[in-house]
């Protein structure tokens, strides 16, 4: 993993000592709201509906065990005993004391961690494949891309005042793991057929008010020209992007209105402009930020054999341990969704322990996913029944992954100031409902996301069934979707009809999977049976 | 009635306007009448609270009871973790919520 050189380190260290100043300030009432507010903001740190909340960026959700270690102590010292892993590989922390901001800035400094541009018109975290590095399906790590781009992009002074916040997703496999046609900009890695690497540029996806799945603006730009192909894409939309129109101001919408076609050619343009002076980051400076992300020293020789004959451990291993490029290892998903639990939520001693199972059995690493889940990704198969063993004892076993239960849920009107409905106690009902795991099993994979408002936070566009929440007459009220993809074969919802109440939207949800389960063929996931037999018979059997 | 709420500025917390200062319980909380804009233009100045905004509120035997249910979730805390809330001890709180 990327580690601080000593400009890191002083950069990051400088900006807590700022903040510090400037929190102080605003507390001996010598800023105002208004002025405090586009500073703290610049440091991750919102006021929500109860307290301050805090944003902790894990770039493209890599993390060491000394650094999950740490997001434990400030969970269990700064907020009250948790924190809640989020969709953009990100932790939140929701009950934050301003006097006390600036410490835990620097408990994260600490560990070469910080806030910065997880908030505001930035280029926020990155976002990549939580098995980047592990996967066997990948053609190679992505993860150093996405550090170059971090690094180029951060506090570059053509992207600190951007017509709105910015997203990038980084990945190289073939299954996409982190949505990247919902992204601003969503690179793929690929190895064309003369074996150069190379991205696929996907550019304006989104979800929010307006939701795009982004169209392939070039299937192949090799990669060593990364940064000056992201500029030109920046650049384009820095010029043209609508500041007028708070609902017009991403890229998305600048790719719908001038066209796929003449927003590739402007940015085609720009880019060939922006080659002639040169602005590619040399290859050695790649070569320094690929060095950090080495393979671990993956021991040779080891079985491929996993004595299965526990009956829960062996549903674990086939629901939530997935295939790893080295033999004789495995990637585990330690699911955050218990039945019943808040989506994401974990306590201070959870994540503490996942540290230290993170140092133990998988090289020192750990990785947030956007489903909101952590994963230890490089774990000898060997070691998978101990694993399991004291995860299980510490509630972190639930074998749910990709299923109903392992449910998106943004933090609705229970925690955020914006939402119109609450989502947690939603996902709760439906978990509970669908608590048997042999039903949970016999649906598959069934992709369930709930947002609390149309900011899509949750995902709800992109889920095989999404809920949105509205209000209606100041009432909670909820809408049902169907058919949305975040995968790499991406597609948007469709609402069905009139919205329901809580109760009676679990309810809904239950006629839909009835009606799969009565009319799948052989083989098929939800999406697919969807996909073959349409919208219009889980019309019928949601409303009758 | 109208009522006044914020966040307090150190710690963030959900706060109400008592009349002569502000209360974590929105039990404490007084009709402003048509007051609410001077008081928290006074209240700006002092840099207490953050966000201050006057909401409706009906009368209740307990104590004014927001009109929109955000309010009532600040009011009390979150619904899906009681032991959070102003008042983990009585099973029964959220249900003044919704
Ligand atoms: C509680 C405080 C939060 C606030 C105030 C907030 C606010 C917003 C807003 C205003 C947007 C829409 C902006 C836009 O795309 O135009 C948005 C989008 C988004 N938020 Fe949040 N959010 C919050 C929490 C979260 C959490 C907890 C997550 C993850 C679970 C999250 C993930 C996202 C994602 C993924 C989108 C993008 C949807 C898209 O692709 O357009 N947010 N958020
Ligand atoms: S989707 Fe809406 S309710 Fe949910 S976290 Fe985002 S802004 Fe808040």
């Amino acid at each position: 993993m990327y580690r601080y050189d000593k400009y890191d380190q002083a950069i990051v260290d400088a900006r807590v000592e700022e903040f510090r100043d400037q929190a102080r300030r605003r507390l001996a009432g010598q800023l105002t709201d208004d002025q405090f507010k586009p500073l703290r903001l610049k440091n991750g740190l919102y006021l929500q509906l109860h307290a301050y909340m805090l944003r902790v960026a894990i770039p493209y959700g890599t993390l060491d065990s000394r650094q999950m270690r740490m997001l434990g102590h400030i969970a269990r010292k700064y907020d009250r005993g948790y924190g809640h892993f989020t969709t953009r590989q990100n932790l939140q922390y929701n009950w934050i004391k301003l006097e006390e901001a600036g410490d835990i800035l620097a408990d994260l400094a600490s560990v070469e961690m910080h806030a910065i541009q997880t908030s505001g018109e930035s280029i926020r975290n990155l976002s990549s494949d939580q098995y980047a590095g592990a996967a066997a399906d990948e053609v190679c790590d992505p993860r150093p891309w996405a550090e170059l781009i971090r690094q180029a992009t951060t506090f570059h002074p053509e992207f600190s005042y951007l017509p709105r916040k910015f997203k990038i997703a980084v990945t190289a496999a073939d299954e996409d793991r982190a949505a990247i046609r919902l992204h601003d900009i969503g690179l793929k890695l690929v190895k064309n057929d003369a074996g150069k690497l190379g991205f696929e540029v996907y550019i304006g996806g989104g979800m929010g008010r307006t939701p795009f799945v982004a169209p392939l603006i070039r299937p192949f730009l090799p990669a060593d020209d990364l940064f000056s192909y992201i500029e030109a894409a920046l650049r384009v939309w820095n010029r043209n992007g609508r500041r007028d129109n708070i609902h017009k101001q991403r890229i998305k919408i600048l790719v719908h209105e001038l066209g796929q076609e003449e927003f590739t050619r402007q940015v085609e343009a720009e880019w060939q402009h922006i080659l002639a002076n040169g602005s590619n980051v040399p290859r050695e400076e790649f070569d320094r930020i690929a060095a950090f992300f080495e393979p671990p020293p993956f021991e040779t020789g080891l079985t491929d054999e996993i004595d299965r004959t526990d009956p829960d451990f062996a549903l674990w291993v086939d629901q939530n341990v997935k295939a790893h490029k080295a033999p004789g290892y495995a990637i585990v998903n330690i699911s955050l969704k218990p039945v019943g639990g808040i989506p994401g939520d974990a306590t201070a001693g959870q994540i503490e322990l996942i540290a230290d199972l993170g140092e133990k059995y998988s090289f020192d690493e750990l990785r947030v996913t956007h489903a909101q889940n952590i994963v230890l990704p490089h774990v000898r198969k060997a070691d998978l029944y101990t694993l399991w063993q004291i995860l299980d004892e510490n509630g972190l076993a639930t074998a749910n992954l990709d299923l109903i239960s392992d449910i998106i849920a943004c933090p609705g009107l229970d925690y955020c100031s914006l939402a119109n409905a609450r989502s947690i106690p939603v996902a709760q009902k439906i978990a509970t409902r669908f608590a048997d795991l042999g039903r949970q099993r016999e649906l598959g994979e069934l992709k369930l996301k709930i947002s609390g408002c149309i900011n899509a936070c949750g995902h709800h566009h992109a889920g095989h069934i999404g809920i949105l929440g509205v209000d209606k007459k100041g009432t909670e009220n909820y809408q049902l979707l169907l058919g949305g993809s975040g995968a790499e074969d991406a597609s948007l919802g469709k609402i069905t009809g009139p919205g329901f109440s809580e109760d009676g939207v679990v309810d809904a949800v239950e006629r839909v999977t009835d009606k799969y389960l009565a009319v799948r063929e052989e083989g098929e996931r939800f999406l697919d049976t969807y996909r073959r037999v349409g919208f219009e018979p889980f019309k019928e059997a949601i409303y009758g | 009635m109208k009522i006044l709420t914020g966040n307090d500025l150190p710690t963030g917390d959900v706060i109400w306007w008592t009349g002569s200062g502000w209360s974590r319980h929105v039990e404490d909380a007084v009709d402003v009448g048509d007051k609410g804009e001077a008081i928290l233009h006074a209240e700006d100045g002092a840099c207490r609270v953050n966000g201050g905004t006057i909401i409706d509120a009906t009368e209740t035997p307990k104590g004014p009871r927001p009109a929109h249910i955000k309010d009532r979730i600040r009011a009390l805390g979150p619904t899906v973790r009681p032991d959070l809330t102003l008042k983990p001890s009585d099973p029964n709180a959220g249900n003044w919520v919704i």
